[in-house]
């Protein structure tokens, strides 16, 4: 037998064994180009015929910032739900993670995570602090993390090109990145107020500490002096000491971008503290809740964050837009959102869904989400979310990066001051 | 002597006087806190300590009577605290709060005194006397899972957030003149109940027979059983008595801090006990200076010592400052300022 009739008598034994098995044979007429993955560096998730795609919601869903991560997590959920079908399959959130605002909490919440390979990718944390945490096992697991609310600048990078120490390849985040917002703040301290000198309080909280930093560095850029720039500790009451260190000298203004329950203690302590009677008291979006506001102490004081005045502004991939959003919130939840950061949580879900749709493959019914692939076309993102434009930079800043500046005239009416815009900023 | 002990009480005190110094340098040269900020940081560590010192002689009380230290105890002071806000809440809804403020604060100050003894005396009861014959450490290891049992009953049935008490009035958040210091009258007033209730529970526990009867079991519980002394009425009894200075610690904490939460109670609570171990265990008075000392250490401490040394962001420290004074304190004195009061077997 020659080796041509040989591989002719091999062909036919295959055809009629494929054809015993019950496999049909591939004609001209039905002949295509056979489809073939290949997984990348990072591997790929392989979705079963029949199965859903999985991602996680990894947000503050107790405790006292649960007032952002709820809405952040019903967010991920209402994406979902609009979104529909990613590359025909289903998409399922899984058990909401808690990342208990805390380093903690991050690291316990994203552990979670990556031991189920068929999970692609994350929508959290709600902290900047659990973000340090997470970050790092999310990203050695391959998968990707997009933060609807996560501000330090350590996160990302310094905006000059640099990536910052917290960095790790596969973090995104739709929430700005706090050395704009301590660049507005110092903008509205230095120019808006006039004033000269300041002070700030941290607590030792990546995103308090990155925050005050920023302001700290743009204030003196802007020709202000610092006066003293300390911190307290979470847990903290008395409040005293820390406002008699910063009493000494003498600021105009103090910016404290801390959370409840130290911002309340530190409003409503600062009265009796000699030196500080006439200081201007300015905070952050972390304050920007209602049991903060209402404080009769918080009258007076500035809010600053990011611009929530979204517009007709719209998902370009769900068409939703921010006032149809909010309705069906309130339709769903009986409420309105409590924290500022529904709509990044939104349009964070999408990017990541569409990431996932632009790069699946389906081979003979199972589905193939190559992981390198999905990061490498978030950080190609550009699209027009409920928040503005987003675009993604080498280091996943894909927010808008509009702040403004709040003036809470009256606690008993805090919506008004939550409306109350009396400076904005935008790069 | 002990040379390694020698060294450390003289590097101590050249560490301290260095520090000083250093800030009385800073202070010459227009830096560091004026001479009003000082008041007020000593105001301040007053107040705190004074109510650091009325939880801690719910600790000292206990001890001196079971010989163990009752870790709940930073929780019955919670509780207090937590239904003081309700009331509170309710006396401002109804506006007797802004009309009559006095009575209101009494209200509230009774609603936290009863809360807090009857958790302190539930707890005695549950918790505590089953275990009465086991081993010290089996108690103690009780009162750490009954602090934790309270913070999460309290999480779960008022929720984790802050609860703000209304703001009092004016006249207290203003200055008031005493000894030519102008002194904020929240401040004053929390100072002054603290002493009149000290003063109070000094008398009980000299002067009535229930005072006797713990004296007595404090003393020798076997001895004091012979005696005709109903024990188990006395044991309760001290913890009431240390619950309700807890709840009226409770009150003092709405005045001074307004913010209250299902953890309130963890770390006042751990001051506290600093505050008895520094005054010396068991002692009442001692207690009580302890606690002021405590309060004064954290308040002026960080500044007065730490910032002679250039460190920034001194007052983070404030709870280093007293915890490392309290271990100097032992260093020097290992049975407290005032001395430890024993039981007879303690002492054997």
């Amino acid at each position: 037998m020659t080796g041509l009739s040989r591989a002719r008598w091999l062909l036919a034994v295959s055809v009629m064994l494929v054809a015993a098995c019950g496999g049909s044979v591939p004609t001209d007429s039905d002949q295509t180009d056979p489809v073939e993955f290949e997984a990348g560096p990072l591997g790929a998730v392989v979705v079963a015929p029949g199965e859903q795609i999985h991602i996680r919601s990894l947000n503050s869903i107790s405790g006292d910032i649960a007032f952002l991560g709820i809405p952040n997590q019903r967010g991920v959920e209402m994406a979902i739900a609009d979104y529909g079908p990613v590359a025909g399959r289903e998409v399922s959130m899984g058990t909401p993670l808690d990342d208990l605002c805390s380093p903690e909490g991050g690291q316990s919440a994203a552990q979670a995570t990556v031991a189920d390979p068929s999970v692609v990718g994350v929508i959290g944390t709600t902290c900047s602090s659990a973000a340090a945490a997470a970050s790092p096992l999310i990203s050695d697991a391959g998968m990707v993390m997009i933060a609807p609310s996560n501000t330090s600048p350590a996160l990302t990078s310094d905006l000059a090109g640099n990536p910052s120490a917290s960095y790790h390849p596969g973090y995104y985040r739709t929430a700005h990145n706090d050395l704009f917002q301590g660049k507005a703040v110092a903008l509205f301290v230095r120019d808006h107020l006039g004033f000269d000198t300041a002070a700030a309080i941290h607590d030792g909280d990546p995103y308090t500490q990155g925050l005050a930093e920023a302001f700290k560095d743009a204030f003196e850029e802007l020709g202000g002096a610092v006066t003293a720039f300390t911190a307290v500790n979470k847990g903290d009451t008395d409040m005293i000491s820390v406002l008699t260190e910063v009493a000494a000298g003498r600021p105009q203004a103090l910016f404290f971008p801390v959370f409840m329950p130290e911002g309340a203690f530190i409003v409503q302590q600062v009265d009796g503290v000699t030196g500080l009677e006439d200081v201007t008291l300015i905070v952050s979006a972390a304050l920007l809740v209602d049991n903060f506001m209402e404080l009769p102490e918080s009258q007076g004081v500035y809010i600053s964050g990011p611009d929530l005045r979204f517009g007709d502004n719209r998902n370009s991939i769900t068409g939703r837009s921010a006032v149809e959003l909010l309705d069906a919130y309130e339709a769903a939840h009986g409420e309105a959102p409590s924290g500022g950061y529904l709509a990044h949580a939104y349009d964070a879900t999408t990017m990541l869904l569409r990431a996932i749709d632009q790069v699946a493959v389906d081979v003979d019914g199972t589905l193939h989400i190559d992981r390198a692939q999905v990061r490498d076309e978030l950080t190609r993102t550009s699209m027009d979310g409920i928040i503005g434009p987003i675009d993604c930079d080498q280091y996943g800043d894909c927010g808008t990066q509009r702040l403004t500046v709040l003036y809470n005239t009256d606690p008993r009416n805090i919506e008004a001051g939550k409306n109350n815009v009396v400076f904005e900023y935008a790069p | 002597m002990d040379t390694f002990l020698w060294i450390v009480r003289v590097g101590a005190i050249i560490l301290l006087i260095w520090g000083v110094a250093g800030t009385v340098v800073q202070g010459l040269s227009g830096q560091g806190p004026t001479g009003e900020a000082w008041r007020d940081l000593v105001v301040a560590g007053i107040a705190q300590g004074a109510m650091y010192g009325l939880i801690a002689l719910g600790y000292s009380m206990v001890y001196g009577v079971l010989g163990f230290i009752n870790f709940a105890h930073g929780e019955v002071f919670m509780s207090g605290g937590m239904v003081g806000f309700f009331v509170a809440n309710y006396l401002w809804e109804v506006r007797l709060w802004e009309t009559n403020f006095v009575l209101a604060i009494l209200l509230v100050l009774l609603s936290s005194i009863l809360t807090s003894t009857l958790v302190a005396v539930i707890v005695e009861r549950i918790a505590y006397r089953p275990l009465r014959a086991s081993p010290r450490l089996i108690p103690l290891i009780t009162s750490i899972g009954i602090s934790f049992f309270l913070q999460y009953t309290f999480a779960g049935l008022f929720g984790v957030a802050v609860k703000n008490y209304p703001p009092p009035p004016d006249s207290l958040r203003s200055r008031v003149s005493l000894l030519g210091l102008e002194i904020e009258g929240s401040k004053l007033l929390v100072i002054v109940v603290a002493v009149a209730t000290m003063v109070g529970l000094y008398l009980f526990v000299e002067k009535t027979r229930t005072g006797r009867s713990i004296r007595a079991v404090a003393e020798d519980k076997e001895i004091a059983a012979l005696m005709g002394i109903d024990v188990n009425r006395t044991i309760v009894a001290t913890f009431a008595v240390g619950g309700a200075m807890a709840g009226v610690a409770g009150t003092l904490w709405a005045l001074l801090f307004r913010g209250v939460s299902f953890i309130t109670g963890f770390l006042p609570g751990i001051k506290a006990f600093t505050a008895a171990v520094l005054g010396g265990i068991g002692n009442l008075p001692g207690a009580m200076a302890g606690g002021v000392l405590l309060g004064l250490f954290e308040g002026v401490g960080p500044q007065l010592v730490l910032a002679g040394f250039g460190i920034p962001g001194v007052s983070q420290l404030k709870d280093v400052v007293a915890f490392t004074a309290l271990v100097l304190v032992l260093i020097f004195k290992p049975t407290g300022l005032f001395g430890e009061r024993l039981s007879a077997e303690d002492r054997a």
